[in-house]
C-alpha cells in the first residue's frame, strides 16, 4: 500500500442488488475504498464487479444497504450529480463531436469560461501525450488514441473519483500493455481514487494497490496484489489468479497456521492452513507451478513428492512440465531455463520439492472451480 | 537456372487461371443481374426519357401542316396578316384530313393548348376546305372566325408547329409568349402552375415536419421500450404501412366527411352544433392529416432504425460528464438521431411531393397537388408535353432540396441503409 493515511472515501455498506425478481448479483456486499487507492474489481464475467460500479456511479440503483462517497449516502443521487470520471469499454466518444468537443463538454456543462476551457483541454490532450488531436473526429483515431481521449475526458473535470470499466479490452495485447503504465502513471500524477473494473488478471496484477476479487456477487478475497496471488484464502482465488495446482487430501493440523496434508496420491506434505476445518476434512493444497523446484534443488526442501514426467513444453524463458503424481493427478511445474534442467525427458521419473509457505491447504468449498 | 525458372512459369500459369477465373465470375455475376438491368432499362429509364423529351419536342403539327409553316417561316406577327399563300396551303393541308391521319384534329387540339377556342375555328376551317376553293381563302376563313384576321393567332399556329421549344415550361410556370415571341405573365384568371407548386412544397414540408414531430417521440418509445412492448408498437406502426393508400384515404373520408366520425364526435361532446360543425372533408385540412397519417412510417422507421443503434454508454458517459438529462438529450442524442431524422423527412418529402391519390380523394377544390394537374394533362387534356414539363420541373425542384439536405446533413437515406 503506496498510501500513507487510509483516508475512507467510498464504502459500499450491505449493498444488495437483484433485477427483477432474479437471483442477487451483489449479495451483501461490504468495501471501503481509501482515498488516492487504486482499486481494482476483477472477476468473471457475472460476478457482480460491473454492477457494483455502476451503482456506484449511479447507472443502477442497489435494491438494498448504502453507498457512500465522503461519508454522505449517493443512493439518490442523480450519475450527473455524482461528479465522477467515468471511462468505458467502448469509450464512449460523442462522434458528432471533434476531440477537443469532446473534452470540453463536461467544462461547458460546468458553466466554466471558455478560456479556461480551452487551458483545460490542452492540459488533458498533453497529459495523454496527444497534444495535437483536438481537431480531429473520434473515429479518425486508432482505438489506442481513442483510449486515452477517453481518459482524458474522465480527468478533465477533476474529479476525485474515477471510475473505469474494462477500459483495456478493446485494445491489442502490446497497446494493453503500453496503457497499463499509462493510467499508473496518470493516477499517480493526479492522486485520484481509481476504481477499475477488469476480468483480466494480468492488467489487476500489474496496476492495482488491491484487488478485490469477485465471484458470485461477493468479495471472495480483498488484498494487495502479492498477497493475493501468493496468499490466496479459498480455492476460487487460487484459481482465478495465475496458474495453480490443487491436490486434494485431508488434512490434520501441525501446529496454529500448519496441517499435515495426506494427499489422494499417498503422499504427505506440511501445508499453510486456511481456514481449516475439523480434523480429517478434505482440502485443496495450491502449489503455483513456478514454486515447485526439481531435481537437486528439491532435495533440501521439507515437501517433497515423486512424479513422472509425462510431457515437456519448450517456452522459451521457462519449460513446462506436466507430471503425473498419480494415475489420476497431474501437476504442472514451471522449470526456469537456466540450463539446469539437463536429464529431464518424457517419461523418466524426478521429485518435486516445494516450500511449506507455498502450499496452501484451502477448504474445499462446493463453488471450487 | 531451369529449376529456378520453373516455379515462375508455375506462376504465370496460376495468374492466368486466376485471371480466367475472374473473368468467368464477372460475366456469371452480370448475368445474373441482366434480367433486372433490362427491366430498368426497358420499364424505367426508356419511358423516363421519352416522358423528358416530349416536355421540349413536339412534331405533331410539324407534320401535319409542313407546308403552312413552311410559307410562315418569313412570316412574322408584327407583317399582319400572312398572305394568301398561307391561308391556300393551310387550306390543302386541312382537306388532307380525310384520307390521312385527322391532321386538323392534331393542329386543333395543339393551338387550343395555346388559343383556347380554336378548336372550333380549326374545325370550321377544316370543313371549309373540304369545299370548292373560294376566289380568297383568306376572306373564306375570315367569314367563318375573326381569328384568322388576328396576326396574334398565326403566331399560335407557328408557335405549335416548332417541333422543339420550351413553351410548355413557359406555361408550366404561367408564363405565355405573345404574339412576338416575348415572355409574358398569364393573365390572372389563367394563372394556375405557380400557386400549384408552391401550395404542393408548403403542404408537403408542412407534412414533413408534422411527421417528423410525431414521429420522433413515437421512435423514441419504440427503441426505448422492453422487446415486447416495442414489437407491438410496431406492429401498430406497421398494419397501416402495409395497407393500401386507398384503404386508408377512404378511411380517412369517413372520418371526416360532414356526417363523419370526428363531426359526430364533436357534436356528442358539444363542441359545435349541427349547424356550426366545421367541414374537415374535401379541403386542404383533410389532404394535410390523410397524407401525414400515410406518411408518417416512413419518418418512424428510419428515426428507429438510427435510435436503435445508439448503444446506452453514449448517454451514461454524458450523465457522467456531468449533464442533466435534458442537455444530453439535446447535445448527445439528438445530433446522434439526426442522420434519420433527415432520411426519413426526405423519405416523407419526396413522396408528398408526388402524392396524387390522398388528394385527389380527399382534397376537394382547395386540397389539390402539382400532381392532380399532370394527371389532369395525362389523361383527360392529353397535354402530354405540359405534364412533362411540370413533371421535369417538380423532379428537378426534388432533387435540388435533396442535394440541399445532403449538404446540410451529410448523406441521408444512403448512409442509414449501411
Amino acid at each position: 500500500m503506496n498510501v500513507p493515511e487510509q483516508e475512507l472515501h467510498v464504502r459500499f455498506d450491505r449493498v444488495d442488488k437483484c433485477y427483477e425478481n432474479g437471483p442477487l448479483v451483489v449479495d451483501q456486499l461490504n468495501l471501503d475504498v481509501h482515498r488516492g487507492e487504486f482499486l481494482t474489481l476483477l472477476g468473471p464475467s457475472g460476478s457482480g464487479k460491473t454492477t457494483t460500479l455502476m451503482m456506484l456511479a449511479g447507472f443502477e440503483t442497489p435494491t438494498a444497504g448504502r453507498i457512500l462517497v465522503d461519508g454522505a449516502a449517493v443512493n439518490r443521487v442523480p450519475p450527473h450529480k455524482r461528479n465522477m470520471g467515468m471511462v468505458f469499454q467502448n469509450y464512449a466518444l460523442f462522434p458528432h463531436m471533434s476531440v477537443a468537443e469532446n473534452l470540453a463538454f463536461p467544462l461547458k456543462v460546468r458553466k466554466l469560461s471558455s478560456s479556461e476551457i480551452a487551458d483545460r483541454v490542452r492540459e488533458a490532450l498533453d497529459m495523454v501525450r496527444l497534444p495535437s488531436v483536438g481537431d480531429r473526429t473520434p473515429n479518425q483515431l486508432s482505438g489506442g488514441q481513442q483510449q486515452r481521449i477517453a481518459v482524458a475526458r474522465a480527468l478533465v473535470f477533476r474529479p476525485k473519483l474515477v471510475l473505469m470499466d474494462e477500459p483495456l479490452g478493446a485494445l491489442d495485447k502490446s497497446l494493453r500493455e503500453q496503457m497499463q503504465y499509462e493510467l499508473r502513471r496518470i493516477h499517480r500524477e493526479l492522486g485520484v481514487t481509481l476504481i477499475y473494473v477488469t476480468h483480466d488478471q494480468n492488467e489487476a496484477l500489474t496496476m492495482s494497490d488491491r484487488i478485490a476479487v469477485f465471484g458470485n456477487g461477493r468479495i471472495q478475497q480483498l488484498a494487495t496484489p502479492k498477497d493475493l496471488y501468493e496468499q490466496p484464502n479459498s480455492v476460487f482465488v487460487a484459481g482465478f489468479i495465475g496458474e495453480c495446482n490443487l491436490l486434494s487430501g485431508q488434512a490434520f493440523a501441525a501446529s496454529a497456521d500448519q496441517c499435515d496434508v495426506t494427499l489422494d496420491s499417498g503422499f504427505k506434505l506440511r501445508a499453510t492452513s486456511v481456514g481449516l476445518g475439523a480434523a480429517g476434512s478434505t482440502v485443496l493444497v495450491s502449489i503455483r507451478p513456478e514454486r515447485i523446484f526439481v531435481g537437486r534443488a528439491a532435495e533440501n526442501l521439507p515437501n517433497r513428492i515423486h512424479a513422472k514426467v509425462l510431457e515437456m513444453i519448450y517456452v522459451g524463458d521457462h519449460l513446462r512440465l506436466r507430471c503425473a503424481v498419480s494415475e489420476t493427478t497431474e501437476i504442472a511445474v514451471k522449470v526456469p531455463n537456466n540450463g539446469d534442467a539437463g536429464g529431464l525427458a518424457p517419461g523418466s521419473s524426478l521429485s518435486l520439492g516445494f516450500q511449506v509457505e507455498d502450499c496452501r491447504a484451502l477448504p474445499h468449498t462446493a463453488n471450487a472451480h | 537456372m531451369s529449376a529456378a525458372i520453373l516455379p515462375a512459369v508455375a506462376i504465370d500459369n496460376g495468374a492466368k487461371d486466376l485471371r480466367r477465373e475472374e473473368q468467368f465470375k464477372r460475366v456469371r455475376a452480370f448475368s445474373v443481374v441482366a434480367p433486372l438491368l433490362v427491366l430498368t432499362l426497358v420499364m424505367f429509364i426508356a419511358p423516363l426519357v421519352d416522358m423528358l423529351s416530349r416536355s421540349v419536342r413536339d412534331d405533331s403539327v410539324a407534320q401535319a401542316i409542313p407546308r403552312t409553316l413552311h410559307v410562315l417561316e418569313s412570316w412574322s406577327a408584327s407583317d399582319g396578316v400572312p398572305p394568301e399563300d398561307a391561308f391556300r396551303a393551310l387550306a390543302a393541308e386541312l382537306a388532307q384530313s380525310s384520307n390521312g391521319p385527322a391532321t386538323w384534329g392534331t393542329v386543333a387540339r395543339q393551338l387550343n393548348f395555346e388559343w383556347p377556342g380554336a378548336r372550333g375555328v380549326v374545325q370550321k376551317a377544316f370543313r371549309r376546305s373540304m369545299l370548292a376553293p373560294p376566289s380568297s381563302w383568306r376572306e373564306a376563313f375570315a367569314e367563318l372566325s375573326p381569328e384568322w384576321e388576328d396576326p396574334a393567332f398565326w403566331a399560335a399556329l407557328k408557335r405549335v408547329g416548332q417541333p422543339l421549344s420550351l413553351r410548355q415550361y413557359a406555361y408550366a410556370v404561367d408564363l405565355r409568349l405573345d404574339q412576338n415571341d416575348q415572355l409574358k405573365l398569364a393573365p390572372d384568371e389563367q394563372r394556375l402552375y405557380v400557386g400549384l407548386f408552391w401550395r404542393t412544397f408548403w403542404v408537403s414540408a408542412g407534412v414533413t415536419l408534422f411527421c417528423a414531430l410525431l414521429a420522433y417521440p413515437l421512435a423514441y418509445l419504440l427503441a426505448s421500450s422492453s422487446a415486447k412492448v416495442a414489437g407491438l408498437l410496431l406492429m401498430l406502426v406497421l398494419m397501416p404501412f402495409w395497407t393500401s393508400v386507398l384503404v386508408r384515404t377512404s378511411g380517412w373520408i369517413v372520418l371526416l366527411q360532414d356526417q363523419g366520425v370526428v363531426n359526430d364526435l364533436l357534436i356528442w361532446a358539444g363542441a359545435v352544433s349541427d349547424a356550426t360543425k366545421p367541414s374537415l372533408n374535401n379541403n386542404l385540412f383533410a389532404t394535410f392529416v390523410a397524407m401525414s397519417q400515410i406518411l408518417l412510417p416512413f419518418i418512424v422507421l428510419p428515426i428507429f432504425s438510427v435510435m436503435k443503434t445508439i448503444p446506452p454508454t453514449y448517454l451514461r458517459a454524458a450523465r457522467s460528464l456531468g449533464a442533466p438529462p435534458l442537455y444530453c438529450f439535446l447535445r448527445v442524442y439528438f445530433p446522434m438521431t439526426l442522420p434519420g431524422v433527415a432520411a426519413g423527412m426526405s423519405l416523407v418529402f419526396i413522396q408528398a411531393v408526388g402524392f396524387y391519390v390522398t388528394p385527389a380523394l380527399v382534397g376537394g377544390q382547395s386540397g389539390q397537388l402539382i400532381s392532380a394537374m399532370i394527371s389532369h394533362h395525362m389523361q383527360s387534356s392529353l397535354n402530354w408535353g405540359l405534364a412533362a414539363a411540370v413533371s421535369v420541373l417538380l423532379l428537378s425542384a426534388v432533387l435540388t432540396l435533396y442535394w440541399i439536405s445532403r449538404r446540410l446533413v451529410g448523406p441521408g437515406p444512403i448512409k442509414v441503409a449501411r
